[in-house]
């Protein structure tokens, strides 16, 4: 039986541990972005902060992905359920480029274009949000790409503690010493990273204003 | 120092420094003890060398920095006792680097204050015309532009319209035309002559150019290391004993007396 026989004859299940794989990347991408982003704009607001907020994510990227999913076992809420778990494991290693690339990508705004918005009157969040976080888009968005490509090939361990996605083959596949049922996951992985990479570095291209 | 008498209304005083005096948070002092007058209609040049003093004092005027001493007073009311923000979109301002918003077309760019103040889309899409047509641009040509495809020159007109949506009655400049060649700057220089003429607008302008301040201003302060070492009408100036003075009047004949060496070969 070749490769494209089985992934013809498997493909229900395939396709279903993708979907998880993809709903697990998604649901970690979402949280990340929503504390990365506040957080990254946090550093560029209170520079002291920065030592302990990138000091922290910093920490938790260092952490082999799967003593950090044994270490968030033992906690209540999130041991209950491994998805749960798998998800603020994964978020903890998305945030990092995300918080990083949003604080350089303001603080590296012209000073003119900063200095000019202040001096018309420009409140604070008009900066922020007209000018700022605007200016900075193209930099977020290369972190959250980082953080994707990043998240997408971390997700396979997430079978290790029962949360599927599609580690499930390629663990399987290591247990059995069977070659296909690795590539039944590993192939998938592979693409979606690549997809995923893709599709943010269109939407990249399209929001980097042009320099002056 | 003040030698102006009064003139009745048209010497209203605008801005008013009052023993203003700026030191940063490690106590370094950059602007000591400056008490000047700006009155309505006039240009005033903040004339000095980089490190005087004159930005700081410009910052002074729309609270883009709060005195450590002393006080400054627009339209009478000390600017501690403003909204930083309404006292902002008062005042026009325009600084060296223009400081464009790249995302921003150029329509944008002009009417931000206006929209940021929520002006009615007509309203404001009449007033970006009459300014681009006031700096001597094509509403068709430009209005739909991004600023890095236009040079510096156009770009610094941009920024004059824009300083000037909102019809501010005080004009804050930067160094306006200091990035720019000495043949655009001349243009500029001349064309904003005329603009001044228009407008009416109380201006305050820093430079150090001295041809600059004495085309374009009514009167020319002089800073010099955080103090203000003179006021002088532009005659004044040319005339000036005093040695800061002296010594930029003498820089500044360098180049006639460059004209009058090569007219004579």
């Amino acid at each position: 039986m070749n490769i494209v026989e089985f992934f013809v004859r498997h493909q229900r299940e395939i396709l279903q541990a993708t979907l998880e794989h993809i709903w697990l990347v998604a649901m970690s991408m979402l949280l990340a972005v929503a504390i990365g982003v506040p957080l990254g704009i946090i550093v560029t607001r209170q520079p002291w902060l920065s030592k302990p907020i990138l000091g922290g994510a910093n920490i938790a990227e260092t952490i082999p992905s799967l003593a950090l999913f044994g270490f968030l076992l033992p906690v209540p809420w999130l041991g209950e359920r491994a998805d749960r778990l798998v998800i603020v494991a994964l978020t903890l290693y998305a945030l990092l480029p995300i918080i990083r690339n949003t604080s350089t990508g303001i603080e590296n705004i012209n000073a003119a274009v900063r200095q000019a918005a202040r001096g018309m009157g420009m409140t604070d969040n008009q900066i922020l949000w007209q000018v700022e976080l605007r200016l900075a888009m193209p930099t977020i968005l290369a972190g959250v790409r980082v953080a994707m490509v990043l998240t997408i090939g971390i997700a396979t361990i997430a079978a290790a503690v029962g949360a599927g996605g599609l580690g499930e083959f390629i663990f399987r596949g290591l247990a059995m010493v069977n070659n296909q049922l690795i590539l039944a996951g590993a192939i998938p992985a592979a693409a979606l990273a690549l997809l995923a990479d893709f599709i943010l570095s269109l939407l990249e291209q399209h929001l980097r204003p042009a320099r002056q | 120092m003040n030698a102006e008498t009064d003139r009745g209304a048209a010497r209203e005083p605008v801005i008013e420094f009052r023993n203003a005096g700026y030191r940063l948070p490690n106590g370094q002092a950059i602007l000591r003890n400056l008490s000047l007058t700006v009155s309505r209609g006039e240009t005033l040049a903040l004339l000095g060398r980089s490190g005087a003093g004159k930005t700081t004092a410009l910052k002074l005027i729309n609270r883009m920095l709060d005195p450590s001493d002393g006080q400054v007073l627009v339209e009478n009311k000390p600017t501690t006792g403003w909204n930083a923000i309404v006292l902002r979109r008062h005042i026009g301002y325009v600084i060296q680097d223009v400081g464009l918003f790249p995302h921003f077309t150029i329509e944008q760019n002009v009417s931000l204050v206006p929209r940021l103040e929520r002006w009615a889309a007509e309203r404001t899409q009449a007033r970006v015309k009459a300014l681009l047509d006031l700096v001597d641009l094509d509403f068709n040509q430009f209005a739909k532009r991004h600023p890095h495809e236009l040079s510096g020159g156009q770009r610094q007109r941009v920024g004059i319209a824009r300083a000037l949506a909102a019809d501010p009655p005080i004009l804050l400049m930067d160094e306006p035309f200091g990035a720019l060649d000495p043949l655009t700057r001349g243009d500029l220089q001349r064309e904003f002559q005329k603009l001044q003429q228009r407008l009416g607008k109380t201006i305050v302008m820093v430079t150090h150019d001295v041809g600059e301040s004495l085309l374009l201003a009514s009167r020319i302060a002089l800073l010099e290391e955080g103090k203000l070492t003179g006021v002088y009408s532009p005659p004044g100036f040319l005339a000036a004993k005093e040695p800061v003075a002296a010594a930029y009047v003498a820089n500044f004949r360098m180049y006639e007396e460059a004209e009058r060496a090569n007219e004579h070969r």
